[in-house]
């Protein structure tokens, strides 16, 4: 076996050691072995994704050198690494980003315990993506839950406590349909290893037996991971959770935390039940459904908001709308799409929720609309980011959001029976967020008074104006050389199967 | 109806599951919400123990010598038992812990309570 295979366990390990060694360690080098953890983690899952673009195939690793049906395994292929090295991206700029809020937003002795929730969050992220195992998933699940609901509270103000508390609720109802789909899906196959459990449902399929329970196991996964990453009807937590959250945080539970569940479904759905029982089933309508109506509700929610990080926060259920509907389309091509939009919306979101921080920042603290006003020339970095990320999130050309959009209309019109709803819904939402979106920043540039000019260039935010740079670049990539990307998911899920 | 007497080990824990669940969802005091969330994972728990039980088999402790496969009931549905019960407990520490916070600030156990009072802070 060639050393580089070990490389998704190395990952999973550093980063939870990273946890480990954090409390013990003063705040200034806890901060620093978790920018060293991401950066390597991201190297490796580059060095990953570069054997295995070249080998051209997956593989399994085995956890203790059990064989397959009794060992513990790890799975790599081109999407899990690209997933990988993306995550890694977004964590550590958004860490950079949101550095100069966290020391201000957060306590001073509870600095450590930050770093040990953002290295367990990589690690139980990085397990979501490489697991080949239904039971490690669903540990990692509720590990990355209590991550970021510490995440969340770790600013403490009574509002953040509040969402902390309902985002566990809505979480923790999830993680129990989870579970319990999970547990009948054992009983059905008998087996905890997506491949053996793949090839017995295939069985099952075939001769048409336990078709009921089989397709109240995918109800209930399904919706389990469509409630804890707030799919439309199941959002009430999150403007609370992402609104009063330290930016960072924000900008990692938008960006990191939903889509790990988003693409473990992705996986089970592959990996699991294969796509083609997932699609026969009836399951995709109902996500689909669900997916067209969180796009417009969050949107029209957002367009109500009168505070720039609740809105950008209602954005994101529009977006994760978005998402699901590429996955309710059911074809292979919405899939890619869905994926996409995956990156696309966690490079554009974290970057929205960096830059309002700066925004804020400018405007005494204030995140209402009539306080922001001008704030765009008060932060000349802040403001061009935001800018970016809006264009983005409306779908203007050279900016990834625009991309996911194109990808998703096409995969619209190979759909006959869905081709309509989803064509009008998608323009319907590009028109909310283009209301809400321009709104902002119409008013972000407008003029208050000759003497606005403030001296906020580089001073001492040199990390904040890097990160926002990185942000916008990546989402730039993302526009204008996507090409190769949805080839590698496109590829990526193809070795899924 | 004969499968539902025949298998009355699963259809209890799918009870249990639906009364914690709602527990859970509905209710408005944190503590009663606690509560729904352990019925709702001991339930599943159930459901899990009753999968792997085999009638008239041993629990699987090698003793006298005995290697068979036959005379053990399955195994990994106790193992996952195991994990998802420390799993369970340490979100139900985190909950009460978070509900003790709650309590200190606002002198209340009802959600809905602490969301007015909330709004009337206006932070």
């Amino acid at each position: 076996m060639e050393f580089i295979r070990n490389f998704p366990f190395f990952s999973i390990m550093l980063s939870m050691f990273g946890g480990i060694v954090s409390p013990v360690l003063p705040e200034r080098a806890a901060k620093w072995v978790n920018r060293a953890i991401i950066t390597v983690v991201g190297a490796l899952s580059l060095a990953l994704l570069l054997y295995l673009l070249e080998t051209g195939e997956s593989y399994v690793y085995m956890m203790g050198h059990f064989p397959a049906p009794w060992g513990n395994e790890i799975r790599a292929g081109v999407l899990e690494a690209g997933m990988a090295l993306f995550f890694c991206i977004i964590m550590l700029l958004s860490m950079l980003g949101g550095a100069h809020k966290l020391l201000t937003e957060v306590a001073a002795e509870k600095q450590n315990l930050y770093y040990i929730l953002v290295n367990l969050l990589l690690s139980s992220l990085l397990a979501l993506v490489y697991t080949n195992d239904i039971f490690t998933a669903y540990v990692f699940v509720e590990i990355n839950t209590i991550t970021a609901c510490g995440l969340i509270m770790i600013r403490e103000t009574g509002r953040t406590i509040e969402a902390a508390v309902r985002y566990m609720i809505m979480s923790l109802l999830g993680s129990g349909l989870l579970l319990l789909g999970l547990c009948v899906l054992y009983d059905l196959t008998g087996h905890l290893l997506m491949s053996n459990m793949r090839e017995q449902v295939a069985y099952l399929a075939a001769n048409d037996l336990y078709a009921m329970p089989l397709l109240v196991t995918i109800g209930l996964i399904s919706s389990g991971l469509a409630i804890k990453s707030a799919l439309f009807p199941f959002h009430a937590w999150l403007p609370d959770a992402y609104g009063y959250s330290t930016a960072s945080s924000a900008a990692m539970l938008s960006s990191l935390v939903s889509k790990g569940y988003i693409f473990l479904l992705v996986k089970l759905i592959y990996r699991v039940y294969g796509f083609e029982v997932f699609h026969d089933s009836h399951i995709v309508n109902v996500l689909f459904v669900f997916g067209l109506m969180g796009m417009i509700f969050g949107s029209l929610s957002a367009i109500r908001e009168n505070d720039i990080r609740r809105m950008v926060a209602f954005s994101s259920v529009a977006q994760i709308g978005y998402i699901f509907m590429g996955i309710g389309m059911g074809t292979q091509v919405a899939m890619v799409a869905g994926v996409f939009h995956i990156l696309s919306h966690a490079a554009t979101k974290s970057l929205l929720f960096i830059s309002a921080a700066g925004l804020t920042d400018v405007s005494g603290g204030s995140r209402r609309f009539e306080d922001l006003t001008g704030a765009g020339y008060r932060d000349p970095w802040a403001g061009a980011a935001f800018t970016a990320g809006a264009l983005s999130m409306v779908g203007v050309p050279l900016f990834s959001g625009f991309i996911s959009k194109l990808l998703f209309a096409q995969a619209a019109v190979q759909n006959s029976g869905k081709m309509l709803p989803a064509l009008i819904v998608l323009g319907i939402s590009t028109i909310l967020n283009a209301v809400y979106f321009m709104k902002t920043v119409i008013r972000l540039y407008t003029r208050v008074g000759a003497a606005e000019k403030s001296g906020r260039q580089f001073a001492g935010r040199k990390l904040y104006v890097a990160a926002l740079i990185g942000f916008m670049i990546l989402n730039v990539v993302l526009g204008v050389n996507s090409q190769p990307i949805v080839d590698m998911i496109g590829q990526g899920l193809g070795m899924f199967a | 109806m004969g499968n539902l007497f025949a298998n009355y080990g699963e259809a209890v824990a799918m009870i249990l599951f639906v009364i914690g669940f709602a527990n859970l969802l509905l209710h408005k005091n944190l503590i009663k919400k606690i509560i729904g969330l352990n019925i709702m994972d001991s339930a599943i728990y159930l459901f899990l123990a009753q999968k792997g039980y085999i009638a008239g088999r041993g629990v699987p402790i090698v003793t006298d010598g005995v290697q068979s496969v036959e005379a053990y009931i399955n195994p990994i549905p106790s193992g996952l038992v195991l994990t998802g019960i420390v799993v369970s407990v340490s979100v139900s520490a985190l909950m009460l812990s978070l509900t003790i916070r709650l309590y200190r600030r606002y002198h209340t156990l009802d959600l809905d309570e602490i969301s007015t009072l909330l709004k009337k802070e206006g932070v």
